[in-house]
Parts: C-alpha cells; sequence; structure tokens
C-alpha cells in the first residue's frame, strides 16, 4: 500500500492502516491528501538536500572567516600591535563617539570585518527586542523584563540607544542590548540606572568543563569587563540555553509581527464577514473570493474526510491554525520591515500551536480511542504490555513533537538558504571590499534567491496546510466512531 | 560551531511561548466569533440557496416534460376524436345516402305504381268510355239505319261503310 511506504511512522500501527484503508473510498480527498502527502516528503527531501548543501557552505566560509580571523586575534595579543588594528577599525566604522571603542576592558573588538554567513544567517532568523529597519533606524518596541531579586524593568528598546548591528550604547539598570537582543550583566553589583559602555558587547566561544561549546558574552564599562547573561530558555540546556538570572517578556520583533498579522487578518476576515453577509443572495466578489475558496478547501477536504460528522466543531481551529500559519510565513517572506521577521520558524511558536492541537485532540478523545491506544482489543496482553501500549503513548506525544518541529524546521530552514544565497554577495565581494566579486555573488545571489524565494512562497501554503491536516487527522483518530471491523477484533 | 551555539531559534523562550499563546488564543476566539461563523453562514445560506434553484430547476423541467407529455396524450386524443368523428360522420353519410337512395326508391316505386294505376284506371275508364260510345254509336246507327228504308243491298252497305267511315275512334 502507496500510504504505507510514504507515512513510515504510521507503518507502525495497523490501526492507522487500517483507517487508511476504510477512508480510502472518499476517492478524491483521499487521493488529493496521499498527493500532498508524497509532494510533501518529497520537499522534505529536497529541504534536507538544500541544507546539507548551504549548511556546508555556510560552514567552508565559517572556516575561511576564522582563517582570515587568526591572526587578526592574534595581533590583540601584542599591546604594540593593537592600536593600528583599533584605529583601521574605527576609521571602517566611521565612529567618532567620545569613549567609546577607546579602550575596553574587555580586550580588544572581536566581532571582526570578516563576514562570516553562518553568523549573519542565524543573526537574521533570530528573534529580536528591537526591529533593526536599515542603517541605524530601529523600530522601538516595549521591553518587560524580570530578573528574580531584582524585579521588573519596563521600557523600550530606544533606552538602550541602540547604534550599529543592533547594539546598545548604554546599559540600563544593568540590561544591554546585544545584536538587537537585551542580555543582562551577571554583576549584581552593577550600578542602576544608564550606564555608558566603553564598547560594544562581544562574545566569543568557550569550552566549558563538560566538553560543550558555549558562547560568552561580555561588555567593558566603567573600565570593568563584565560578562552578560542572555534571556533564560525553557529548553533545560539541552539547546544551549537555560534558565539564566532574568526573564524576558517584552514584545519583541516576533510578536509584534504576530500582532500585526493577527490584526491584519481579523481586519481582512471581517470585511470578507461583512460583505458576505451583506451580499446574501447575490453571487461573491473582491475579497471573498479568494476567502471562500481557502475556507470550503478546509472544510471540504481537510474537516470533513479527516474529522468527519463533527467536523463543525472543530472548524474554527482549523481554520484559525490555517490562516495563522499562514498570514505569518507570507509575511516573513517579505524581506524588509514589516515583515522579515521568522515567526513560523521559532520553535517557541511552533510548540504552542502543536501544543493546542495536542490538547483539542486529546480532550476530545473519546472511549473508542483511549482503549485502542492504551489496551488495543485483539492483541496478546504480553505484547500490549511490551509494545503497543508503550508505543501508543510516545505516539500520543509524537504526533504534536512532529508536528511542531516540521514547521520549525521547513521555515527556519527556507530563511536560512535565502539568508545564505543573500551571503553570496558579500562573501564574494570580501565584505564590501571588493566590488568585483560583488558583482559576481550579486549575479549568483540574485537567481539563486529568486528561485528559493518562489519555492518558499510554495511552502508557506504547503506547511500550512499540512499542519492543519494533520491537526484534522489527530483530532479526527482521537473522535473516531466505533466501527465494525474484523482487522483486529 | 560557532553558529549552532547561538541558533536561538531553536530555544524555546517563556516570553514567546505566552505572547503566542494570549495572541493565538485571542486569534482564534475573535476570528470563530466575527469572521468563520458569519462567512461560514453566508457559505451554507449560499449553498443552500444554490441547493434550491437547482431542484427548483429540475422540478421545473419535470413540469415542463410531464406538460409536454400531457399536451402529447391530449393531442393523440384529440386526433384519435377527430378520426373517430370523421368516422362517424362517413358513416353518417353513407347511412343517409343509403337511406335516400331506399327512399327515393320506394318513392320511385310507389310513384311508378300509382301511374300504373292511374294509367289502368284511365284505360278502364277509356274502355267504359269506349264501351258507352260504342253501344251508343251502335244505337245511333241502327236508329239512323232504321230511319232510312233500307234500300238495296248495294245501299245499304255503302250507307253502313259511310257510317263506320263516320265513326272517328277518336
Amino acid at each position: 500500500m502507496s500510504e504505507k511506504r510514504c507515512f513510515p511512522y504510521f507503518f507502525l500501527k495497523n490501526k492507522f492502516a487500517g483507517f487508511f484503508k476504510r477512508k480510502s473510498h472518499r476517492t478524491f480527498a483521499a487521493d488529493l491528501k496521499i498527493a500532498f502527502l508524497n509532494a510533501v516528503m518529497i520537499s522534505l527531501r529536497k529541504y534536507c538536500i538544500a541544507l546539507i548543501f548551504s549548511g556546508l557552505s555556510v560552514y567552508a566560509f565559517a572556516q575561511h572567516g576564522s582563517d582570515h580571523q587568526e591572526p587578526h586575534t592574534e595581533a590583540t595579543q601584542h599591546p604594540t600591535e593593537q592600536a593600528p588594528a583599533e584605529g583601521a577599525h574605527e576609521a571602517e566604522h566611521g565612529v567618532s563617539g567620545g569613549d567609546m571603542h577607546a579602550e575596553c576592558p574587555c580586550g580588544a573588538h572581536e566581532e571582526s570585518e570578516v563576514f562570516n554567513a553562518g553568523d549573519n544567517a542565524v543573526h537574521h532568523i533570530a528573534d529580536a527586542n528591537a526591529i533593526h529597519v536599515i542603517g541605524d533606524i530601529y523600530v522601538h518596541l516595549p521591553v518587560m523584563l524580570y530578573a528574580p531579586g531584582h524585579g521588573w524593568t519596563i521600557t523600550t528598546t530606544a533606552a538602550f540607544k541602540p547604534e550599529h548591528h543592533g547594539n546598545g550604547a548604554i546599559a540600563k539598570d544593568g540590561y544591554v542590548l546585544v545584536h538587537g537582543s537585551i542580555m543582562r550583566i551577571q554583576d549584581p553589583s552593577f550600578p542602576a540606572g544608564e550606564v555608558a559602555l566603553q564598547c560594544d558587547p562581544s562574545h566569543e566561544v568557550v569550552t566549558t568543563t563538560d566538553g560543550k561549546e558555549k558562547t560568552v558574552y561580555k561588555v567593558g564599562a566603567n573600565n570593568t569587563c563584565y560578562h552578560l547573561d542572555p534571556k533564560s530558555t525553557v529548553d533545560g540546556g539541552m539547546m544551549g540555553g537555560g534558565i539564566t538570572s532574568f526573564y524576558d517578556f517584552s514584545i519583541t520583533r516576533n510578536v509584534f509581527t504576530m500582532l500585526l498579522t493577527a490584526i491584519l487578518l481579523f481586519w481582512l476576515f471581517l470585511k470578507v464577514a461583512r460583505s458576505a453577509a451583506g451580499n446574501q443572495g447575490k453571487a461573491p466578489r473582491g475579497l471573498q473570493n479568494f476567502i471562500e475558496p481557502l475556507y470550503t478547501f478546509i472544510r471540504d477536504e481537510v474537516a470533513k474526510p479527516n474529522i468527519g460528522r463533527n467536523y463543525e466543531r472543530y472548524m474554527p481551529y482549523l481554520l484559525s491554525a490555517f490562516f495563522f500559519i499562514l498570514g505569518l510565513n507570507l509575511i516573513g517572506q517579505i524581506p524588509f520591515f514589516p515583515g522579515s521577521a521568522n515567526v513560523t520558524g521559532n520553535i517557541s511558536v511552533t510548540i504552542v500551536l502543536a501544543l493546542i492541537t495536542f490538547f483539542i485532540s486529546t480532550f476530545s478523545a473519546n472511549r473508542h480511542f483511549w482503549e485502542h491506544t492504551l489496551w488495543m482489543p485483539g492483541v496478546p496482553a504480553l505484547l500490549k504490555i511490551l509494545v503497543l501500549t508503550p508505543v501508543e503513548i510516545l505516539g500520543l506525544f509524537l504526533k504534536p513533537f512532529t508536528l511542531l518541529l516540521r514547521l520549525f524546521a521547513n521555515i527556519t530552514a527556507g530563511h536560512i538558504v535565502i539568508l545564505s544565497f543573500v551571503s553570496l554577495i558579500f562573501i564574494f565581494g570580501d565584505a564590501g571590499k571588493s566590488v568585483g566579486g560583488s558583482i559576481t555573488g550579486i549575479l549568483a545571489s540574485v537567481p539563486l534567491t529568486l528561485f528559493m524565494m518562489a519555492l518558499e512562497l510554495l511552502v508557506a501554503f504547503l506547511q500550512a496546510f499540512i499542519f492543519t491536516m494533520l491537526s484534522a487527522v489527530y483530532i479526527g483518530t482521537a473522535i473516531e466512531d466505533p466501527h465494525p471491523h474484523g482487522d483486529h477484533h | 560551531m560557532l553558529f549552532l551555539a547561538d541558533f536561538s531559534v531553536i530555544r524555546p523562550e517563556p516570553g514567546l511561548l505566552i505572547w503566542t499563546t494570549i495572541i493565538f488564543l485571542l486569534f482564534w476566539f475573535l476570528m470563530s466569533r466575527f469572521a468563520f461563523k458569519p462567512i461560514g453562514a453566508a457559505l451554507k445560506q449560499r449553498e443552500q440557496d444554490i441547493q434550491d434553484a437547482l431542484d427548483l430547476a429540475q422540478k421545473a423541467r419535470q413540469e415542463v416534460s410531464n406538460l409536454q407529455a400531457e399536451n402529447e396524450k391530449l393531442l393523440a386524443q384529440a386526433r384519435e376524436e377527430r378520426s373517430a368523428i370523421l368516422k362517424e360522420a362517413k358513416e353518417a353519410k353513407d347511412e343517409i345516402i343509403a337511406e335516400a337512395k331506399e327512399r327515393a326508391n320506394a318513392e320511385y316505386k310507389r310513384k311508378v305504381e300509382s301511374a300504373m294505376q292511374d294509367i289502368e284506371n284511365q284505360k278502364m275508364a277509356a274502355l267504359v268510355d269506349l264501351k258507352n260510345k260504342a253501344g251508343q254509336m251502335a244505337i245511333e246507327i241502327a236508329e239512323k239505319v232504321l230511319q232510312r228504308e233500307l234500300g238495296n243491298k248495294a245501299d245499304q252497305e255503302q250507307f253502313a261503310q259511310s257510317l263506320v267511315n263516320q265513326i272517328k275512334l277518336n
């Protein structure tokens, strides 16, 4: 059976094979589903290849970058050679700000002019507290920080006076803006209020005692070098984060984009709803013609075939998820303000969406579902205890996990590939030093980026559809009616 | 591994988690209340309308075809009736003609018969008359003969002859 081949996860479960077999009489919807899932598997495979290649190139360029960096950092170890290097650096950036960069207690400025494509891509897909528009222009956003034992700090990113590269010029209540993200000075004795920074925050990678590599951020102020804490993350240290000295509840770039998208979509749908209500008995027109086919598509091809006769209860969620993800995917495609935020490519967002699907499917699951999950009828008890029940319970959590990972990985991968292609310009141009190289880079980069963007447009729709489709499938299996069947009774 | 260490999008952040939850739940609530409900209702209504219109058209078509069948039937019936009437008329005509013929024949026969009767009567009357006349004449002749003396036989015969010649039968 072709469904089995394209769905190795379901291959483990006879139940799902039966599920697909049973539904296959709905020929068109079933065919469409299988075709789409096949297409998704193919695109995922292609993505992996693209990701591997871009990763290889990024790695190669990073190597190339560090080759160039070495003599530079070596030079910093010799005080006599430091001065001209610093001078050159300042001349390049055209910075003339008083005590800034005059001398940095953390040593020489490590943010070299050597372009690092990997760093660049990762920086651009990350969330940030301030939105960098162009040059030194920022859209400032509210900042809400909480440090246990220190209390709340509520301000805006303007208070940090961000200059180039999203680095703040001052520290406020012990917080600094590093590459657009807020970090906290670890030293509790650091004075509150505004303190001018002596140099841009810098970072270096150190190897911790347990052999892991970790990025350490430092900043110089009051002639002292202070270590910085990034904001707390709840990955339990698995992904290089962890609980630190403060929590960031700010309206970040991603939150701002989410709000903007939600408001835009709401406005759009209100218009459609109004014209649908006012157009009663007439032919649909305008935006109605764009939205209504999507609505009926979700209803007739996603909800009805997968959920069954109680589909109407779940329509609002499926539609909300579809349009929310689609809106965010599309707005993330715009390469300038107010777009460019990588929202659905941030795991926090996909975790929330997948959790909601998980809660809905789990809490609406009927007796039949739990029976088949925990104590599959018609299977020997030993097999149930040893294999089936553990696998089924694992599957309960694997389903939302694949859901969140699929969306996150697809969108992030797309952004990284696009950023890598754009980076070609800077790599060939040697970070702006070689005009001829830049032109070559542009010639190579523009068609590749254009192609990727077109592909991403498809992926934006596809991933929104897949998420909705699989949510409907999970809900459908949870509320499936007991049916007379001979395959495992 | 420089960039993986800084790969922040893979780290769940409490702030973003909370904001996403709030925004998405609000979005879900507002959209289902103010957008999906009216749009869904309008779509359902329209589908119903279209279905109704189709049903109506189907019904109308059915009716028209029914009507047509009825018309056909009526027409056939009328045609049948017409031919029946024609047949009847023809029959009636034939009957009338036959009757008329019969009657004419009878009349003719009757007329001929009565004419014959008349002729017979006339003939009888004429015969009676003739008899009477002949008698009278005989008497007259006899009278005349008696009045004249019959001299000779030749005169007598001549005279008789002249008398006979005088008799003009009509």
